[in-house]
């Protein structure tokens, strides 16, 4: 039995029939961490000492069959852009090397309050500003598949311990394509839920309006059992939706036969990867097959998606980060002898380039005689771009896209051009403007390496797309292959 | 609207630092001077969409403000929240002068 690729449920019934225990589960994943971290580099932090203590707890819980979830006893990892209380917490900065935050985040509250076992918090892009997690400050991220080539970003680190059979499960943070790309690029399942069905309190923010906390798996099943637990109404999160979380697994098993497969034809143009294209139209066949009526839509603004998205991004990002000025927390710089040298030395020294070029442009872009024809025209088309979306449902029940028009490209392809970095997300950014959720899965290879397909779904629809991507997988295999290790 | 052509000039970088209080070497800043222009450049791209009968989005998201009851509860303790300041005396967290003589 290879216990650390057991899906979610399999290791469920395991520990409840107790053939396994907690700690053994939690034991295999710190192993295949100490085998295979030091080429992947996925964790930025692992506190072994706390999850087999953590585990020894579930395994209690376990055997006295009390507050039994699906996840007690599961053995998972966090992007460090995801606040944990007494865990260094870094958003892979120089800026927060040191940083032990004294509060929780509600998602990782509610998974240890399930039982689940946090080993530690996975690498990223700093601050969650990259496709590649090769601006994380400490070390980049390697691919599973080719240690050569990226893992994607920004949450890299944790879509490679899934697929590394590190974790069991992960919470990454997408802003525009932030899980969806790495679970791409590493052949594992990535949801965007819709903005605001997860509470974002104890996300580190980077652009308020798109920022969403979702979960990294190997099977659609996996990521329903984790929406499950992490959804649903906070008091510390005013924009988290108050709508009743529905049972996510209940929809799984829903047949597929009718719905409507929605094809946008500006996101299947030239462009492409030719091996990505025939994995994508394989994947259509499949829906047919599963008896779907598949038909094109039209999603007009798509071309906008990209320029609306960083512009928002950039005004936002530069002032949710005027918060880091190395007083109440972060390293600070020692030799300022002013105020003023103090937040200029601190930020200086403590901000890669790729976050002071994004808040240079947000303040730039916020400036007087610039507002209106960057960040109100933005906001403006972003107006047009949720509309489109809005148009194409009436029309169809979930859309199908790529989630890249590459494979993983290779370690040092894009990091000296950071527009050529910004379009890896060419097809994964009109959702966050529009708030719509989206899923990531696997759907084959070309030239060896993953591809993904993401489907679309309008708000509030996770089940819709749960339900999709499980009928998907119960007729392939694509999620059942791990890489060589 | 936004003129044809590089907008940014290494000057200009510098004086936005300085309002985002961030410290820039001149060379970081003749470095981002065409990186930033190219990004300003693919942003012209918006100005062909007509938008004059579009509202911007953030006056239609139709989020409504969501509140919680007021009761008091446990916050964070003292402790915990100076528990990461970096130059502290006591309780007191100290920074430089901030009032020059």
């Amino acid at each position: 039995m290879d216990l650390p690729y057991l899906n979610i449920s399999q290791a469920q019934a395991l520990l409840r029939s107790r053939q396994i225990s907690s700690l053994e589960l939690t034991q295999a994943v710190l192993d295949r961490i100490h085998r295979l971290d030091p080429v992947l580099r996925a964790w930025l932090t692992v506190d072994e000492k706390a999850a087999l203590e953590q585990a020894r707890r579930a395994d209690e819980r376990l055997q006295r069959g009390e507050r039994l979830t699906p996840l007690t006893g599961i053995p998972f990892g966090v992007k460090d852009s995801i606040i944990t209380q007494g865990m260094r917490t870094t958003c892979a900065s120089r800026l927060l090397e040191n940083y032990i935050p004294p509060y929780q985040s509600t998602a990782v509250e509610r998974l240890l309050e399930a039982g689940a076992v946090l080993i530690g918090k996975h690498n990223l892009d700093e601050f969650s500003m990259g496709s590649s997690t090769e601006n994380s400050a400490f070390f980049p991220t390697r691919n599973p598949w080719d240690p050569q080539r990226v893992p994607g970003g920004s949450s890299g680190g944790s879509a490679v311990a899934v697929a590394a059979g590190q974790c069991f499960f992960a919470l990454g943070g997408d802003t525009g394509g932030s899980i969806r790309l790495p679970a791409a690029f590493c052949n594992v399942v990535g949801l965007k839920p819709t903005y605001g069905r997860v509470s974002r309190y104890g996300l580190i923010a980077l652009a308020s309006s798109f920022d969403t906390i979702g979960p990294l798996t190997r099977t659609v099943e996996d990521a329903a059992l984790v929406l499950q637990v992490i959804a649903g109404p906070d008091g510390r999160d005013s924009t988290a939706l108050p709508d009743p979380v529905p049972d996510y697994r209940a929809a799984l098993d829903r047949p597929v036969k009718g719905l409507r497969l929605g094809l946008p034809r500006e996101y299947f143009v030239s462009g492409m990867e030719a091996g990505v294209e025939a994995a994508l139209r394989e994947a259509i066949r499949r829906f047919e097959a599963l008896g779907m009526e598949v038909c094109e839509v039209s999603l007009p603004h798509t071309p906008y998606a990209l320029a609306v998205y960083y512009l928002i991004l950039f005004a936002e990002a530069s002032a949710n980060l005027a918060r880091f000025d190395g007083v109440r927390f972060g390293v600070a710089a020692e030799e300022a002898q002013t105020i003023a040298d103090l937040y200029l030395q601190t930020r200086q020294k403590g901000f890669g380039a790729e976050v002071k070029r994004r808040i240079l442009l947000g303040a730039f872009t916020l400036s007087a005689g610039y507002y209106d024809a960057y960040y109100l025209k933005a906001q403006r088309v972003r107006t047009l771009l949720r509309q489109d979306f809005e148009r194409a449902f009436e029309e169809c029940d979930v859309l199908l896209t790529p989630v890249s028009p590459s494979v993983a490209f290779r370690l040092g392809e894009k990091i000296a051009d950071p527009l050529a970095m910004y379009l890896s997300d060419i097809y994964l950014v009109a959702v966050n403007p529009a708030g719509v959720p989206a899923l990531a899965l696997p759907c084959g290879f070309a030239d060896g390496l993953p591809v993904g397909m993401q489907l679309i779904g309008r708000h509030g629809a996770e089940s819709l797309l749960f339900q999709v991507g499980h009928a998907y997988q119960q007729v392939t295999e694509w999620h059942h292959m791990y890489p060589p290790l | 609207m936004p003129e044809k052509g590089p907008l940014l000039t290494p000057e200009l970088v510098q004086h936005i630092a300085s309002l985002v209080q961030i410290g820039l070497s001149e060379a970081e800043a003749e470095a981002f001077v065409p990186q930033l222009n190219a990004i300003l450049e693919y942003f012209n791209l918006l100005q062909e969409v007509d938008t004059t009968q579009v509202l911007p989005a953030f006056l239609l998201s139709g989020l409504r403000n969501i509140f919680r009851p007021d009761q008091p509860e446990l916050g964070l303790t003292r402790q915990a929240f100076l528990s990461n300041v970096p130059q502290r005396q006591g309780e007191y967290v100290c920074v430089p002068i901030v009032l020059e003589e």
